[in-house]
């Protein structure tokens, strides 16, 4: 196989690197191509190969996908074949002849056969299903230990922020290692879609969505928006660097560097907005205490049970009345803070409840 | 038994009839009669479709090369959008119901007229006034941009026109409707005498099940898209986010209407190519009652399936899980009828003119249409392809490879019957093939472009997409000139293409019980009931030259019936 620019990528050639990303930075930003070396492929003028239809399989489930993909291929060409076929066939062989108009008596009904022809492709039908649905499973439920990276999307930008903090405008993963990305968006819909990877989730204003994949191949792939989302949606491009190890990341990555931790920055908002109502030790205030809750199953007033994940977090800082925890009810003591902390702030505070939550679980 | 000058008088060619019973414009502006509404209606839909259909080629050419400047982005996305808005509201959903349709339901029941005529004529003038508000976003030098979807919140934030678009998609919902409604009330009640429900062409059953659909569903589009409209100049707090609204709400919405609408658009189009294709082989449709039922099936299941558009728009793990397994099964109802289909055609006395080529060619491309759909339900494979340019073929597939070429194909059949004059066959048949080699070589290469990445809306693309785009460039221009010459062949027909008999086809549906042009009140006699797929019903008249029932023959020259077999 071909493999040309992910191989030299692979020996971590650091300059041969440094000119992609240069490359991919300084042309993405204008909003033009972006390389793409996941289309380096071999044998690509067959179209019957799974190459011909797919750039490079770089993530963990996209052979499943393809495998699906071109399972339905076949089927799909056999089904077709057979039924232009026998149509031209038919065509061919029952065409009027000269003065003829009435064909010769035949059947034009057959419950077993209509029967049959609706059983058998139900049969595969449900194993298409399936499989859809097994490798789907993969592709939406999360990895354990994976990277967290937020995603922020824009007319007609993006902007990753990692664990720590540090921003890039393109995304710099780490083969090998699962990432999930927790998504917002800052005006209208966008997606993001990475074609080598086969993933894509749309990132809706006014909450987190999620999307979890691990890169397995390492090189410069195409991230564009896929959602359309205004005039310069076609230019809303990036690339996603797949790097060989978390030390080529570090190191060959331009950050735009944080002076503050998330952490850090959900702590002061802690204090200014929410240490009011809210304690960190454990105790119960007018608020429940914020210090054990990230990740739990909470019980709320009417019975049912949420967990504690970013958009429960966002929607109880929004609107409070929406969930309100068991013991402090009826109605919800808290004013809400929309307008007054953004998708940002409400990011910083999520890191500060993780922070708190691995810390107290620690001390236990 | 009738003599030789009733027989002339029933079928042969009539002095007047309903095209010039009456002059004027206002007798047409103001006509009640279900044939000339159904004219008036072919006539704007075919306004619509090339209005669109220049939106297509524009955009098509811009297309040509990957950097292109021919438009701005803006201007791109205008028109795409048009493109779309036009052709899904003001050509498709109408295109075969509220156009042939009209014409042809009333007369296959026997009927002078639909049940509500004032409401039918309605339905017309709605169709112009919401057309004309889709179109007043672009004289209000606004345009409109946001996809014909009117996705939130972008469709709130834009400053084009979306209001005037959103207003005109609402009142032609009402077009829509009152088609519907009309439908319903006149296959219940105005059925000939003894014309049970199994004696009805699939014609019939097929514009019963859209009718349905057109009833049940259009209404959540219209309060939808005036939510829409009240969203946006009221901040109503409803789609969005900005004042605690959910922009996926109003994807569920849109699509609670939008995907049954699909069904709107192919279920009509299924019903005309199980006319064609028994007609043309000259054989009792195979499994009458499969493809009657399964078309029922198809519109009561398009109401479950709405969620498939949104597998990747959040919504939950379980939902689309489900959405997902009954996507699969409308898969079944319709690769039901094609499989009738062809085994109608399995022993037939096929003739291969312009509407039997249209009928294959659907079964072709619908073919291509319906597989394409099984990558899209399986929900692993439809994560990569959402929102793709696989997607875009999908549709294109469907809607014009199955809808505009099964109203091609009608139109072909049942143009002899409206005027009175053939159709040039030949010149039929080279626009038939213009339209089917042109569609494959546009839509075809857009699958490959899909799957390997290539997302939808792009006003440029990546260099390595353009061999692609060029070849569906080329198609987009063959296909357009397929359709014109489809156009010029009709248009020459209706004015000076030869006389043509009553029922030149031997068809047995009643509506060619009645004379070319049929009379004001469609029939002179009372129809004799046929069943619509025993064509040994209808013998050949020498002096007429044309099939009539066996009932007004003369017994000396008619040929002892072949008694069909039932097995």
């Amino acid at each position: 196989m071909n493999w040309q620019l992910p191989l030299m990528l692979a020996q971590t050639d650091s300059s041969r690197l440094e000119e992609l990303r240069e490359r991919t930075e300084a042309i993405s930003m204008q909003g033009t191509t972006v390389p793409d070396s996941s289309l380096v492929r071999e044998g690509t003028s067959n179209p019957f190969a799974t190459e011909y239809w797919f750039p490079t399989q770089a993530s963990s489930f996209a052979g499943e996908v393809d495998f699906l993909y071109m399972a339905v291929f076949w089927i799909s060409l056999i089904f077709f074949v057979a039924i232009v076929g026998a149509m031209v066939y038919f065509c061919v062989k029952y065409r009027r002849k000269d003065g003829v108009i009435a064909p010769e008596p035949s059947s034009s009904h057959n419950t077993a056969i209509e029967i049959l022809w609706s059983v058998l492709p139900s049969i595969i039908l449900v194993w298409i299903f399936y499989v859809g649905a097994e490798t789907w499973f993969e592709m939406r439920i999360p990895k354990e230990n994976a990277e967290e990276i937020q995603v922020t999307a824009k007319q007609f930008g993006w902007l990753f922020t990692y664990e720590d903090g540090d921003q890039t405008n393109e995304l710099h993963l780490v083969r090998d290692k699962p990432v999930r990305l927790i998504m917002q968006s800052e005006d209208v819909l966008h997606s993001f879609f990475v074609a080598a990877f086969r993933q894509k989730m749309d990132i809706v204003p006014g909450r987190y969505t999620y999307a979890y994949f691990e890169p397995i191949k390492d090189g410069v792939y195409r991230l564009s928006c896929n959602e359309y989302c205004g005039t310069g949606h076609s230019k809303m491009k990036t690339a996603c660097i797949v790097h060989v190890s978390e030390e080529d990341r570090k190191n060959n990555t331009k950050w735009i560097e944080a002076e503050k931790t998330p952490f850090e920055n959900g702590q002061r908002i802690y204090q200014i907005h929410c240490s009011g109502c809210h304690k960190v030790n454990g105790e119960a205030a007018t608020g429940p205490a914020l210090n054990l809750i990230w990740g739990e199953n909470e019980k709320m007033i009417d019975g049912t049970t949420e967990l504690v994940d970013e958009d429960y977090v966002l929607s109880s800082i929004w609107y409070p009345e929406k969930h309100i925890v068991e013991g402090y009810g009826p109605v919800s003591k808290m004013n809400s803070f929309k307008g007054i902390l953004d998708q940002k702030d409400v990011d910083y505070v999520i890191a500060y409840l993780k922070e708190l939550k691995n810390t107290s679980g620690d001390a236990k | 038994m009738v003599d030789a000058s009733t027989r002339q008088k029933l079928f042969g060619t009539p002095e007047t009839n309903f095209l010039n019973c009456t002059k004027g414009w206002k007798s047409w502006a103001f006509t009640l009669d279900h044939k000339r509404i159904g004219i008036m209606y072919l006539i704007g839909v075919t306004i619509a479709l090339f209005l669109a259909g220049v939106f297509a080629l524009v955009l098509r050419s811009h297309l040509f090369t990957f950097d292109s400047k021919m438009l701005t982005d803006d201007m791109y996305n205008q028109m795409f959008t048009l493109h779309g808005a036009v052709m899904v509201f003001s050509f498709i959903i109408p295109s075969i119901p509220a156009a042939l349709g009209n014409i042809v339901l009333p007369m296959m029941l026997g009927a002078k007229d639909v049940a509500f005529p004032r409401m039918n004529l309605a339905s017309f003038y709605l169709w112009i006034i919401g057309t004309g508000c889709l179109l007043a976003a672009i004289l209000s030098g606004k345009g409109l941009d946001t996809g014909w979807t009117f996705y939130t919140p972008y469709s709130i934030d834009t400053n084009t026109g979306v209001i005037y678009a959103t207003f005109g998609a609402f009142i032609l919902g009402f077009s829509s409707i009152f088609t519907g409604l009309n439908f319903l009330v006149t296959v219940n009640t105005m059925r000939a005498k003894n014309q049970g429900w199994f004696k009805l062409p699939l014609f019939v059953w097929s514009l019963y099940a859209t009718a349905i659909i057109q009833v049940l569903a259009t209404p959540v589009l219209g309060i939808t898209l005036l939510m829409l409209i009240a969203e946006k100049t009221l901040h109503i707090g409803i789609f969005d986010p900005k004042y605690g609204g959910d922009p996926v709400l109003f994807q569920h919405f849109f699509w609670f209407y939008s995907h049954p609408a699909v069904y709107i658009m192919i279920l009509p189009a299924m019903g005309v190519i199980s006319e064609l294709i028994s007609v043309y082989s000259q054989k009792r449709i195979f499994g009458y009652s499969f493809i009657a039922f399964s078309s029922v099936a198809i519109a009561l299941l398009g109401f479950l399936v709405w969620g498939h558009h949104m597998f990747t728009s959040g919504q939950s793990l379980v939902v689309t899980l489900i959405f997902s397994a009954i996507t699969f099964t409308v898969a079944i109802p319709s690769a039901v009828k094609v499989f009738n289909w062809l085994a109608t055609l399995y022993k037939g006395s096929i003739l291969l003119n312009t509407p039997m080529c249209y009928a294959l060619s659907f079964i072709f491309l619908f073919g291509i249409g319906g597989l394409t759909g099984l990558f899209l339900g399986a929900l692993s494979t439809d994560i990569h392809l959402h929102d793709t340019y696989f997607v875009v073929a999908h549709f294109h597939f469907v809607m014009v490879g199955g809808t505009l070429t099964a109203l091609l194909g009608g139109v072909f059949h049942w143009w002899p019957k409206i005027w009175g004059r053939m159709y040039n066959d030949f010149l039929g048949r080279v626009g038939c093939f213009l339209v089917f080699s042109g569609f494959n070589l546009t839509f075809f290469p857009q699958f490959v472009m899909g799957s390997r990445g290539m997302p939808r809306r792009y006003a440029s693309y990546d260099p390595e997409f353009q061999i692609f785009h060029q070849l569906s460039t080329v198609g987009a221009f063959v296909l357009g000139l397929g359709i014109l010459l489809s156009f010029v062949v009709l248009v020459y027909s209706a004015l000076r293409g030869p006389r043509c008999s009553s029922n030149p086809f031997r068809a047995a549906s009643l509506e060619w019980q009645s004379s070319s042009p049929p009379d004001f009140h469609n029939f002179i006699h009372t129809p004799v009931l046929t069943d619509p797929y025993d064509f040994e019903t209808q013998v050949y008249d020498e002096e007429l030259d044309t099939y009539i029932p066996r009932e007004f023959a003369n017994p000396d020259k008619v040929a002892p019936r072949k008694e069909p077999v039932h097995h």
